[in-house]
């Protein structure tokens, strides 16, 4: 890579794979079970974690040599709430339709562990560039795992696609309803969401068995 | 060995200054955005009621409300009287879409005559009635506006949620919910029944319009209740204004 140093691009990979914050470090399961019903509102949810990972990750960094250490976690939890006032206002300001379907997932990005777990375990120790690569690596990482469970969650709990019918209709009983195919409606349940999420930590661990904690 | 960002002085005075910037800038930000904001309101209320009176730009399957630009005029086209109906009077006020309906209720709660809007909206020969209503789902508010004819029957509807559960209550404002709404009836045997979101409906393609039942959503049973809740007591209030329509 000409852009990053090898150091910098482990960075950005690293949470993708061996460090994922979900699957390995297992932060942000809150918001991974409550939203992933619907693969549109998981999308959204990643854009706006990356978002506010990204620059919150900046202004910690910048701010890392000021800020007394025995406030520290307040100061970062205002960092991110503003941040997150600030998104909300532009939105409904410039973006209102997208700010209605964004609604309740704006508020919910303050209480995602990744972003104060960013902040404490990188960005009060790290200049501003590698906190912002640190920050779009944890938050793509998060993204992509919200984005799979979003995706089969919808799928099989309801049968569509960002809304799509992919699968036939149900009650006019098309496509794979024809043949006696019915949605899973326990799918669209938080507990579904856990269970699919400790597949993707089977899958990864059993592709890369140095993930495994010996006991 | 310590540093000076440990000492209690700094940390004060760090707090202090940190409260005041994020405070002056969060104000500044909330006033100069607040005109914008509130006129997208105002549009989005516009847009909900021509929505629910079926002037809306829906295609299969989507939601989608006429645009932004032409709403104000369609507004006025197609919206012929706003009504406010308070304590059995009746009058007329072109601002009544501006009402807001959580402020009437707490009005009501405290014991005074609260006012209730209605619009009445002229479309291909057709008179509809388009009441507001509000009252609570899962997690927060849910409201809707629900366009009648002069029996009671639904015209059509339009629902909008604060926070409900994405995939599960939130789905409350898709057309598979709410375009069974269509064509149901209020009442039953001339008596105020409202409409029951119900699990047990049985009628999957809501072919029974008079049973005063549409079909639940999975995982979304409160919000569903709360669906029912809201149309029984809401619309009730409006039964004598219909019933008086009729006699006259």
């Amino acid at each position: 890579m000409g852009l990053l140093s090898k150091k910098d691009a482990k960075l950005i990979t690293d949470p993708l794979t061996d460090n994922n914050p979900i699957t390995i470090q297992v932060l942000g399961i809150c918001s991974a079970l409550a939203i992933t019903a619907e693969l549109n509102a998981s999308i959204v949810m990643a854009v706006s974690v990356l978002f506010v990972l990204g620059v919150g990750n900046v202004v910690i960094s910048l701010m890392r040599n000021i800020i007394p250490s025995k406030i520290r976690i307040i100061v970062q939890l205002i960092v991110v709430a503003t941040l997150v006032i600030i998104v909300d206002l532009v939105l409904k300001a410039f973006a209102y339709e997208l700010s209605k379907t964004l609604g309740a997932f704006i508020g919910l990005i303050i209480t995602n562990c990744i972003i104060m777990g960013r902040f404490e375990a990188f960005a009060l120790g790290n200049g501003p560039w590698k906190s912002f690569l640190d920050g779009i690596g944890n938050a793509v990482g998060y993204g992509v795992i919200l984005i799979i469970v979003g995706f089969f969650r919808e799928l099989l709990g309801a049968g569509t696609l960002l809304g799509f019918k992919v699968l036939g209709d149900p009650i006019e009983k098309t496509g794979l309803y024809a043949i006696g195919y019915e949605n899973n409606g326990f799918m669209l349940l938080a507990p579904m969401a856990l269970i699919v999420v400790g597949i993707l930590i089977w899958v990864q661990r059993s592709r890369n068995p140095a993930l495994i904690e010996e006991n | 060995m310590s540093k000076k960002t440990d000492s209690n002085s700094y940390t004060i005075i760090f707090s202090v200054g940190m409260v005041l910037i994020v405070g002056s800038l969060l104000a500044f930000l909330a006033s100069y955005f607040k005109p914008t904001i509130d006129e997208n309101k105002r549009i989005e209320k516009q847009q909900n009621i021509l929505y629910a009176m079926g002037v809306n730009e829906n295609e299969e399957g989507s939601v989608t409300f006429i645009s932004k630009d032409v709403v104000g005029e369609n507004f006025s086209k197609y919206i012929t009287k706003q009504l406010v109906i308070q304590g059995g009077a009746i009058s007329e006020n072109d601002q009544a879409y501006l009402i807001d309906i959580k402020k009437q209720q707490t009005l009501a709660k405290e014991g005074e005559d609260r006012q209730f809007p209605l619009f009445i909206g002229e479309k291909d020969g057709k008179t509809f009635y388009v009441a507001p209503i509000r009252g609570k789902g899962l997690w927060d508010a849910i409201w809707a506006y629900v366009a009648m004819d002069e029996n009671m029957v639904i015209q059509g509807a339009y629902f909008d949620h604060k926070g409900e559960t994405a995939g599960l209550g939130a789905n409350i404002k898709l057309r598979f919910f709410m375009d069974d709404f269509t064509g149901e009836h209020l009442l039953s045997d001339g008596q105020f029944k409202g409409i029951d979101v119900s699990k047990s409906n049985n009628d999957p393609k809501n072919e029974d319009k008079m049973d005063n039942q549409v079909d639940a959503i999975a995982g979304a049973t409160i919000t569903g209740d709360g669906v029912s809740a809201m149309i029984k007591s809401e619309l009730r209030n409006y039964v004598s204004y219909f019933k008086n329509l009729k006699t006259n």
